[in-house]
């Protein structure tokens, strides 16, 4: 089923805000995981993992690491 | 030996008798009990029904997000530590010259299990990435490490129940050894699960008294049944005397020395004799450079086995000497606490550095009837004042293991 970006950027908002505290209204397209919103590799596992129940996309290792704004995480999960 | 004097400069807890020191020592001088029925269905398949969860729940001083990668103990040590630090005036210290020595008898379990549960139930997709940096025995050291920037080194030395006796005792000698000028020294646990109730009820450790809990640690008295399992952690700033004296830093009292020895006696009984744990005390004394009639008070070990308690008056006895130990006035705190494990020996130190600080023994509740076993002078039932020139008292911790630890504290 496919989910319109504003779903998507909703849904990972609340991810975010629970796995690493960043207030959801911080999570925005062109933000970078690491250098804007401080996620480290283990919390962005958790995220990959969340972002799979919410949305039903699973997101394999070797293209996490490839994930770097919210805007990538929004693309993979519309592709 | 060396001359290094350390000094007590901040106290942190968090208890079943409340959020904080203040809390908790106001507490134990009204002689209040921490200990409440378990409110949860799974006590029913147990034989014990009570024990002493904290007052206050972290998760209304750590946010969310942090919790989360957090295991209890390491919760439970930061809360007391950031009071520590504060109540210590948030030292300015070189962080190369800060160090850390925090331990836990059980380690991370509450996490090893709620995740295997997690792994059998869902996968191992599902099984938090932060699993074993919350379950290893040394993450509340880490913990507190990060938190505080402490790179002169992170300890954690584990021997059960004696375990945060010994982290103090190791970070006294970690400050005279030059290795640091600040040491955050205590202990934490968080193992309040059945599984782990169902442990120590197996090993018949632990008082059946359900149908009175409040009553249920009774250290001394003759009706004894076993300890009740607590949880929470205490945590104490140690500081160089002259490092302290530099910065004009309030002083509680003086960590004057520590004794550590095992009796290689059994596993898990202690040597009815008492040898060991006298020669732990006999030991601290020496570091320490007191005399048997300096030491006024004793915040004893007494857990309210049948197994120990007694041995250990024995032990008070025979190492401090009839004279001596004719004078010295003796508490056991976890008849109000509970016994915290790996926390135990953190939270009795701050409740002897303060006896001394503010001249009040806490007393022992519940001894209905003293064992007559008994061969010292128990503070009961209320608090009693200090001896007027009382130099020093001494904070004593043993573990399954036959590990026996002794920390010596003088008046300032």
């Amino acid at each position: 089923m496919a989910h319109s970006e504003q779903e998507i950027l909703k849904g990972l908002g609340e991810i975010i805000d629970e796995v690493a505290g960043v207030p959801a209204a911080e999570v925005t397209p062109e933000k970078s995981f690491v250098d804007d919103l401080d996620i480290d590799s283990l919390s962005m596992v958790e995220i990959a993992v969340a972002a799979q129940d919410k949305f039903g996309v699973e997101i394999p290792d070797d293209q996490l690491k490839d994930l770097k704004t919210v805007q990538d995480v929004i693309n993979f999960i519309q592709k | 030996m060396s001359t290094t004097e350390v000094v007590v400069t901040g106290l942190g807890a968090t208890t079943p008798l409340g959020g904080d020191v203040a809390s908790t020592w106001s507490a134990l001088l009204e002689g209040q009990s921490g200990i409440r029925t378990i409110e949860e269905d799974w006590v029913k398949d147990l034989p014990v029904h009570f024990a002493g969860a904290v007052a206050v729940e972290p998760s209304e001083k750590l946010p969310r997000h942090r919790m989360r990668r957090l295991d209890r103990t390491q919760q439970f040590a930061l809360i007391a530590a950031q009071e520590a630090w504060e109540d210590a005036g948030a030292p300015e210290v070189d962080p190369l010259r800060l160090g850390a020595v925090v331990s836990s008898g059980i380690g991370g379990i509450l996490t090893i299990l709620e995740q295997y549960d997690t792994f059998r139930e869902k996968g191992w997709k599902r099984v938090s990435p932060f699993t074993v940096p919350m379950l290893m025995p040394n993450s509340p050291a880490a913990a507190v490490s990060l938190e505080f920037s402490a790179r002169a080194g992170a300890h954690a030395p584990v021997s059960a129940c004696a375990s945060s006796a010994e982290a103090i005792a190791d970070a006294i000698a970690m400050i005279r050894s030059g290795r640091a000028d600040i040491v955050i020294a205590g202990g934490t646990e968080a193992a309040l699960h059945p599984l782990n109730i169902a442990s120590f009820a197996s090993m018949r450790a632990l008082s059946t008294r359900n149908d009175d809990p409040q009553r249920a640690s009774r250290p001394f008295d003759v009706n004894r049944d076993g300890f009740v399992m607590s949880e929470g952690a205490g945590i104490i700033v140690l500081e160089s005397a002259e490092h302290a004296r530099a910065r004009g830093a309030r002083v509680y009292a003086v960590a004057a020395g520590a004794g550590y020895s095992n009796d290689a006696h059994d596993i898990v009984q202690p040597d009815p004799a008492g040898t060991g744990q006298a020669r732990a005390i006999t030991a601290a004394l020496a570091d320490a450079d007191l005399q048997p009639h300096d030491i006024a008070h004793v915040n004893a070990h007494a857990t309210s086995t049948p197994a120990g308690d007694v041995g250990e008056t024995v032990a008070i006895r025979s190492a401090l000497g009839d004279s001596a130990a004719d004078q010295v006035a003796v508490t056991s705190t976890k008849s109000m606490t509970g016994h915290l494990l790996g926390g135990a020996g953190a939270v009795e130190s701050i409740a002897t550095v303060l006896a001394l600080y503010h001249g009040q023994i806490p007393p022992t509740i519940n001894i209905d009837e003293l064992d007559p076993g008994v061969v010292v002078d128990i503070v009961r039932d209320k608090p009693r004042d200090l001896s007027a020139g009382a130099v020093a008292a001494l904070n004593e911790s043993f573990g399954f293991g036959g590990h026996n630890v002794a920390v010596a504290f003088r008046r300032v």
